[in-house]
């Protein structure tokens, strides 16, 4: 991962901002959500540069998911920038807790125990009818921006932006995280770790900041998320979500912050038609573009634009 | 007197019926390059990771500057100031040569967990490549360690450990896997970055000639013990201790 294409970046900003004014309500729905869906992407990418691979990122997706639900509910909070903030904060308050114990492990073992987490959170939602909604879930009510309350596709315009917003934000960061002594050291572990503390540097705090800074996007995909699709159900937390979101990774490149973002927006795009057109086999037909990804993109969507930018270095 | 740079006391460390190290004791002063020998299994490389903590003594004592350092992790020991080498060089493969370096000195730095600045700073980038020019890995800097020959990766290794201008330096074995023809000019290389940078450095060695050569003393271990210890031309003249070693007279 490298934080190369910044300038690229506020062109795709701006070309995301025009989107929103000329393409069909339907589309910049989806768009919104493939933005949601990519930040958490981003998440399973940032531990993969640490060399783990997580099945549980659902635990965080749902957790922050359902946080802007509560709050909404119990407290009446409408406002935008105080649900998104509150929610990435309860996220990273689980990772905080959770990362304890996985930071410990490696592997296949990192990887089921993700996941086994996540599932504990979505039995959880699953059974706690009385306070989640069980399997109904929550409705998520259109939320305010600095108190402007809008409806209809207004409001859905205005959450656009606001994932556009939180897109670019998150994408900043990670590009920066990853260009810094931390994000390489973070490569570094995953290189070889024993190496990495006969430098002087911790293996189990570089692990644990990655797992935090990946709690932390997977929770505010979770919130962009609830924001836009107006409900929460525990689906957010199953591990077909969180496999979803590794699926996304590699189907987008794991090597750039711009992959897994563009893989979200192709994967979206690629479910709705195949979803439209063939309702029972959309899975099969996600698959084969998958099959196709790896057969002819093996470094995923992405992967030419690097190679394009690796050449120009040159 | 000089302060002693590492007091090892009384060490003893045994997997089950085999003894790793049985009651060993060395002092090692600042400026010394000790070359460590013996036939395998004497507990060389075991002697290197109880000195830098990656693995706990049953008993005995180890200080540093006098501090006890008996129970503390590799990470704490090296932020310390020992540094080390490894027989099989510890890179990071899919980082270019000049980023294995820009990582340890941003370890050195204290800046592991740093976000504010990029890894490439220009200050940081021109001290990696003052490193690498020493070695003689300049050339490189911009491919991927993985690339590297053997020669290289073991320089790269060293390197690493020099960045982090350690106040001690353990290498295990820095010329196995050198040709006979690169393997004095790697230890001239070495030594004179030791020298100008007035590290002291303890070195696991097989080849005898290497010894003689660089080594201001040698320490001769034998199934965990310290057979001898003192200048390389007596020590190694010892037909007993060449016996030992070598299995030759």
């Amino acid at each position: 991962m490298n934080a190369r294409g910044g300038g690229l970046g506020v062109l795709l900003v701006v070309a995301l901002v025009m989107a929103g004014l000329v393409l069909p309500r339907w589309l910049v729905f989806l768009l919104a959500l493939a933005l949601a869906k990519g930040v958490a992407v981003l998440s399973v990418v940032v531990l993969m540069r640490a060399g783990l691979v997580s099945f549980g990122q659902g635990l965080f997706f749902a957790s922050a998911a359902y946080a802007a639900g509560f709050a909404m509910r119990w407290w009446g909070v409408r406002e935008a920038l105080l649900l998104v903030p509150w929610s990435v904060a309860v996220a990273v308050g689980l990772g905080a807790l959770a990362g304890l114990l996985v930071a410990r492990y490696r592997d296949i073992f990192f990887a089921m125990l993700t996941l086994a987490l996540s599932m504990v959170l979505y039995g959880v939602l699953i059974k706690a009818y009385g306070v989640t909604g069980g399997s109904d879930g929550i409705r998520i009510p259109t939320p305010t921006l600095l108190g402007l309350q809008l409806s209809g596709d207004d409001a859905r315009l205005l959450v656009y932006y606001l994932a556009v917003a939180a897109t670019a934000a998150a994408a900043w960061a990670v590009g920066r995280y990853a260009a810094a002594p931390a994000g390489y050291l973070a490569h570094a572990v995953r290189d070889n770790e024993v190496r990495v503390a006969y430098l002087g540097a911790p293996v189990s705090r570089i692990v644990y900041a990655a797992f935090l800074l990946s709690s932390g996007l997977a929770g505010l995909g979770g919130a962009l998320t609830a924001l836009n699709v107006g409900h929460v159900d525990p689906g957010l937390a199953y591990w077909t979500t969180s496999g979803e979101l590794v699926f996304i990774a590699v189907l987008g490149g794991t090597g750039t912050v711009l992959g897994p973002l563009a893989g979200a927006v192709v994967y979206e795009l690629i479910r709705s038609y195949a979803f439209k057109y063939a309702p029972y086999a959309w899975q099969m037909l996600v698959g084969a573009a998958m099959l196709l990804i790896i057969l002819f993109l093996p470094g995923g969507l992405w992967s030419p634009v690097e190679r394009v930018w690796r050449r120009q270095q040159a | 007197m000089k302060t002693p740079i590492l007091e090892v006391e009384d060490l003893t460390l045994h997997f089950g019926s085999i003894t790793a190290a049985e009651r060993e004791t060395v002092i090692v002063y600042p400026g010394e390059l000790v070359g460590i020998v013996g036939p395998n299994g004497a507990g060389k490389t075991t002697f290197l990771n109880l000195i830098t903590g990656y693995l706990r003594p049953e008993r005995g004592t180890i200080r540093f500057w006098g501090q006890d350092v008996v129970g503390l992790s590799p990470h704490q020991i090296t932020a310390l100031g020992v540094g080390r080498s490894f027989q099989i060089p510890q890179l990071f493969l899919t980082l270019t040569v000049r980023e294995n370096v820009l990582v340890a000195l941003a370890t050195r730095e204290g800046r592991w967990a740093s976000v504010r600045r990029p890894l490439h700073e220009p200050a940081r980038v021109q001290a990696a490549d003052e490193v690498l020019l020493q070695f003689g890995l300049l050339a490189q800097a911009d491919r991927p360690a993985g690339e590297l020959p053997e020669g290289g990766r073991k320089l790269l290794d060293v390197a690493m450990a020099f960045a982090l201008r350690p106040r001690l330096l353990l290498m295990d074995e820095p010329t196995s896997g050198v040709s006979a023809r690169e393997k004095f000019q790697v230890m001239d290389t070495l030594v004179q970055a030791l020298r100008e940078a007035g590290i002291t450095a303890l070195f696991v060695e097989h080849d005898m000639d290497v010894v003689r050569r660089y080594a201001t003393r040698v320490l001769v271990l034998s199934n965990g013990r310290i057979l001898a210890d003192g200048a390389p031309t007596e020590v190694l003249e010892d037909p007993e201790i060449r016996l030992a070693v070598t299995g030759r007279r």
